[in-house]
């Protein structure tokens, strides 16, 4: 090897520890940096806002106080996660039975422009029987997702457009106190025994 | 002999060029094939699957084709740290042999834009599978329940 190859080699070798060294940087202190992780929701009885829901009533987080709640977000025009979201659930509530029965399970779109009332309650006509569909204005529902530390984004597609929403639902015991997430498609076997949680809390309540 | 070796080239060309061309698409099997059903026609569909490629050489998926929708196209679903989902087109999907890429809900998905007709329960509709050697198949998807979470409903 002569000694210009060597310089180059040299050189070369140089500009990529700078390189590995900006990278690592830019991940840890640069905008790379990742997002902090998601805050808590505030208690039920902390959010205000005003929906309707998919019979037409007017509701808000104080209709869901009384019993154990679980809320998610989401929109019907929404191809992918929304509908394998609403059948786990509607999985989960199979697999609980009657213990379920009181518990308020809220599915809210961020997409109130095209999931009117009528549209909601189409939507959730196919899914199990105790979702319910809430609808409100663009105002209310950044009230509501700011409650639930839950964010939103429309993305323009091609002259449509879709949304960008968090994914996860939500557990609530039934005084409105946040108890825990389900994460987006997260097994069953994880997820409905965070249910059975919440539902025993209730119950050692009432007892 | 003049004769003999132009009829062989010609059989080569003939027979030879069409298999040597599909380097690999055709050991491509799709199995489990499933979609939901749509409320009219406003609201993009979606359809998952297995692609199996039995064969020995690498298949790349270029892109899909189906007479129900206009703008077909594989979506892959991210969830961030904060447990926001949002999808964005796959790109290029590159099937190593003797392995199996699977479209399912919290991966990817056939995203079907624009449809032109209602996805019926019961029915199938047919996606035609673009590959990099440009070898094509396509397979019946069906159409199952709204709620459906798998391919057995
Ligand atoms: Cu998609």
């Amino acid at each position: 090897m002569s000694r210009r190859t060597l310089l180059t080699y040299g050189a070369a070798i140089a500009s990529m520890l700078a390189l590995a060294l900006f990278i690592g940087w830019w991940q840890v202190d640069g905008t790379g940096a990742p997002e902090p992780v998601a805050q808590r929701p505030l208690p039920l009885t902390q959010m205000e806002f005003q929906m309707t829901d998919q019979g037409g009533e007017t509701v808000g987080p104080a209709s869901l106080l009384g019993n154990p709640s679980m809320v998610f977000f989401g929109f019907t025009y929404c191809p992918d996660v929304c509908p394998t979201t609403l059948s786990d659930i509607s999985g989960w509530l199979d697999d609980l039975g009657d213990d379920v029965a009181d518990m308020n399970v809220v599915f809210i779109t961020v997409d109130p422009e095209r999931d009117t009332v009528p549209a909601m309650a189409e939507y959730v006509s196919y899914f199990h029987p105790a979702i319910q569909g809430w609808s409100g204005t663009l105002d209310e529902t950044a009230r509501a997702a700011a409650g639930f530390r839950a964010s939103y984004e429309k993305v323009a597609t091609d002259g449509h457009y879709t949304m960008n929403h968090t994914a996860s639902v939500f557990l609530f015991d039934a005084d409105g106190r946040f108890a825990s997430t389900i994460d987006y498609h997260e097994p069953r076997e994880f997820a409905v025994p965070k249910i059975r949680r919440v539902l025993a809390r209730a119950e050692e309540e009432t007892s | 002999m003049r004769k003999s070796t132009f009829t062989a080239l010609a059989f080569s060309i003939l027979v030879g060029l069409p298999t040597a061309s599909l380097a690999g698409s055709e050991d491509i099997v799709v199995e489990d094939a499933w979609s939901r059903a749509s409320i009219g026609i406003n609201r993009p569909g979606a359809a998952y699957m297995t692609l199996r490629n039995t064969g020995t050489e690498p298949v790349t998926l270029l892109g899909l084709e189906t007479p129900l929708a206009m703008m077909p196209d594989i979506h892959e679903t991210k969830t961030d740290a904060n447990g926001v989902s949002s999808m964005a087109p796959a790109g290029e999907i590159i099937i190593p042999p003797g392995e199996s890429v699977s479209l399912e809900p919290g991966g990817m998905h056939a995203m079907l834009m624009r449809l032109q007709t209602k996805m019926v329960e019961g029915e199938t509709f047919p996606l035609t599978m673009n590959f990099a050697d440009g070898g094509k198949l396509t397979v019946n998807v069906p159409i199952l329940g709204i709620a459906a979470r798998g391919p057995e409903g």
